[in-house]
């Protein structure tokens, strides 16, 4: 059966298809890489954060430092995704569906915290709100803490998460036209029953996929959190910060306990991009056999 | 409802795509837009439904004022070349959308949406595909229904972009037909865009040639293809052959022959372009009625009941092509290198345009 299958591939291949045991020889390698780079640390988390057992597990992540840098990394997350889940959209539907000046300007601006490191882009907030930044006196005056506090750390995480929900919904949503949502408004649906009833089904895995990367990315951004929190222990610490500073006081099975959070949040979305990667060729490939 | 078209206008850019034009759609018949890609068509049908909005202009429906009425008040059903089904939608869904989506006032119930998507599903004979999705449908039952959602919410007018244009020869055919009896049952009243004349010719009741963003002429199908109004319509409708010529105070004088021409009767020894359409070209073995010019054949195709033949002009450097039925090249008895007699048993000269 197998052999069947590889005879066929040989064929249908031709001249271009490289011998047996180089294309073993490739996978090798390239499975070797990946379980040297990538799996064996992913394991020695787990094994290192559970090296003294469940229970100095459990009491690690039930320690109240490391329980309110959970909580401020959820918190985090969840003003952040649903703000660039609005902007992505927004944004997407301006950029696929209109044709506008300055479009390709935008699609670069969206782009930006892809390309500035993530201290720069937390430096930016600290000059921008920080005490001797612009913003700083006036917002000391009045009380406001920006800069070493919550406010500041969901600034600059949602400046590194912007571009990931948009990115993903720009070609799904080019590839699919506009010629729906013109029908769907012949038919007499306004606005909103237009985005609800005919965009967002077809969009709703790019959506998915989005937001999910957008988390992942949210909960663990380390450099741009690292220059605006201040590491206030109990306070302004994130989850990758409670990591480094459990790491640096030698507490390695805490440090891998609570650094295994991070790790299962990443197992989670690798399995539902997977899912939603696969749902979403589906939809791109009916889009396209429709044209 | 009637449609009036005031001097509408267009640019996309740099490209003006409708220059100042004007029409009249009277309620109830069925327009064809006819003309090649650029021509305006599919801008206009899309301004007609407000997905597009003119620079300069107006539209009016039944004598109202409807330039800046919203797609959603037009009442219009649009149907789109590639068929923009809803594809996550099943068939009934599909259909159903344009009466789920209504006001909540003058949305019907539930079982009247049902009776009348099914009343929909029997008149595109698509009763059994309810359940379907718009990937599991053919091209041509895609199109009907794209037809029944359009139709669903009872428009007013009926636009259709390009209907047939992506399927295939056979379906196109008979979806046409189909198109031509459902108008004459339901009488909407309908614009479709095409640029396939034979479609236009077997559909409409009537035709507008558009090219390069104007009208170059309208009229029943008899009208419009047994007198063209100008070259271009000439050119487009059906193929033709091209004689050049001088033409002075009424009388035509081509290569070889001379014709009559009452319309150019101010003409002064004008350079002229005589248009004749192939069936209009009549093969003869003497030149008996004289006006005859000698030809000899160089190919013959037979297509169906007739008989096409590429005819070698006497001065040998030009070809021109004629039409027969079967029956009179076999009583011909055509060969080819048969030497022949051609006699255009029509003709319409136009005075050449020195603009081009």
């Amino acid at each position: 059966m197998v052999g069947e299958g590889l005879h066929k591939i040989e064929r249908k291949g031709g001249a271009v298809t490289e011998p047996a045991w180089v294309r073993s020889l490739l996978i090798a390698i390239a499975l070797g890489f990946l379980a040297l780079f990538l799996v064996l640390p992913l394991a020695a988390v787990f094994t290192q954060a559970l090296e003294k057992g469940w229970e100095a597990y459990l009491a690690a992540l039930k320690e109240p430092d490391t329980i309110s840098a959970i909580r401020l990394t959820l918190i985090t997350a969840a003003v952040c995704v649903p703000l660039n889940l609005f902007f992505g959209i927004v944004a997407a539907w301006a950029i696929a569906k209109f044709s506008f000046p300055g479009k390709s300007f935008l699609i670069t601006l969206i782009d930006l915290p892809f390309s500035v490191s993530p201290v720069v882009s937390g430096l930016i907030y600290v000059l921008i709100f920080g005490l001797q930044g612009w913003l700083g006196p006036w917002l000391q005056e009045h009380d406001i803490k920006i800069i070493f506090a919550a406010p500041g750390i969901i600034l600059a995480t949602i400046f590194v998460t912007f571009p990931f929900i948009a990115r993903e919904l720009i070609p799904l949503m080019e590839s699919q036209g506009r010629e729906e949502e013109e029908a769907a408004l012949t038919l007499g649906a306004n606005g909103l029953q237009t985005f609800f009833r005919v965009t967002f089904p077809n969009i709703k895995w790019g959506i998915l996929y989005g937001v999910i990367l957008c988390n992942a990315r949210a909960m663990g951004e380390f450099g741009a959190v690292s220059v605006v929190s201040g590491h206030v222990r109990g306070a302004t610490n994130t989850i990758p910060l409670q990591v480094e500073i459990l790491y640096n006081e030698y507490s390695y099975a805490a440090a891998f306990a609570v650094a295994s959070l991070l790790a299962l949040l990443a197992l989670v979305t690798l399995a539902v991009k997977t899912v939603s990667e696969w749902e979403m060729r589906q939809t791109i490939a009916a889009a396209e056999t429709e044209r | 409802m009637s449609i009036e078209i005031e001097a509408v206008s267009k640019s996309f850019g740099t490209f003006a795509a409708l220059k100042d034009v004007s029409l009249k759609v009277p309620s109830g018949e069925l327009v064809a837009l006819l003309g090649p890609s650029g021509s305006g068509k599919t801008s206009l049908l899309r301004i007609i439904a407000g997905l597009e909005s003119p620079d300069s202009g107006r539209i009016l429906f039944d004598g109202e004022e409807a330039t800046r009425r919203q797609v959603q008040e037009r009442q219009v059903g649009f149907v789109f070349q590639h068929y923009a089904l809803f594809r996550h939608m099943t068939v009934f869904d599909n259909i159903a959308f344009g009466l789920t989506v209504k006001p909540r006032k003058s949305r019907p119930g539930k079982q009247e949406i049902r009776d009348r998507v099914h009343n929909l599903l029997k008149l595109i004979q698509l009763e059994n595909l309810a359940d379907r999705y718009p990937a599991q449908l053919s091209g041509g039952q895609r199109q009907r229904v794209a037809l029944a959602r359009a139709l669903a919410v009872e428009p007013q007018v009926l636009l259709l972009d390009e209907p047939f244009g992506a399927l295939d020869a056979k379906v196109r055919l008979e979806l046409r037909r189909w198109l031509r009896r459902l108008h004459d049952e339901i009488h909407v009243t309908s614009v479709f865009v095409t640029h396939d004349q034979e479609e236009a010719l077997e559909v409409a009741d009537r035709i507008v040639v558009m090219n390069g963003g104007r009208i170059e002429q309208q009229g029943t199908p008899s009208e419009v293809y047994d007198r063209p109004a100008t070259p271009f319509v000439y050119d487009f409708l059906g193929s033709v052959n091209l004689f050049h010529g001088r033409v002075h105070e009424g009388t035509a004088q081509m290569a070889g022959f001379r014709v009559s021409s009452p319309e150019n009767a101010s003409a002064h020894d004008a350079p002229a372009v005589g248009y004749v359409r192939s069936h209009d070209i009549a093969i003869e073995r003497d030149n008996a009625g004289s006006g005859g010019i000698k030809a000899e054949v160089r190919y013959l195709l037979s297509v169906g009941a007739m008989v096409r033949a590429d005819l070698a002009l006497n001065d040998g450097d030009r070809s021109i092509e004629a039409e027969l039925p079967r029956e009179e090249a076999e009583r011909l008895k055509l060969k080819v290198g048969d030497h022949v007699y051609a006699r255009p048993r029509k003709m319409r000269v136009f005075v050449e345009d020195y603009q081009i």
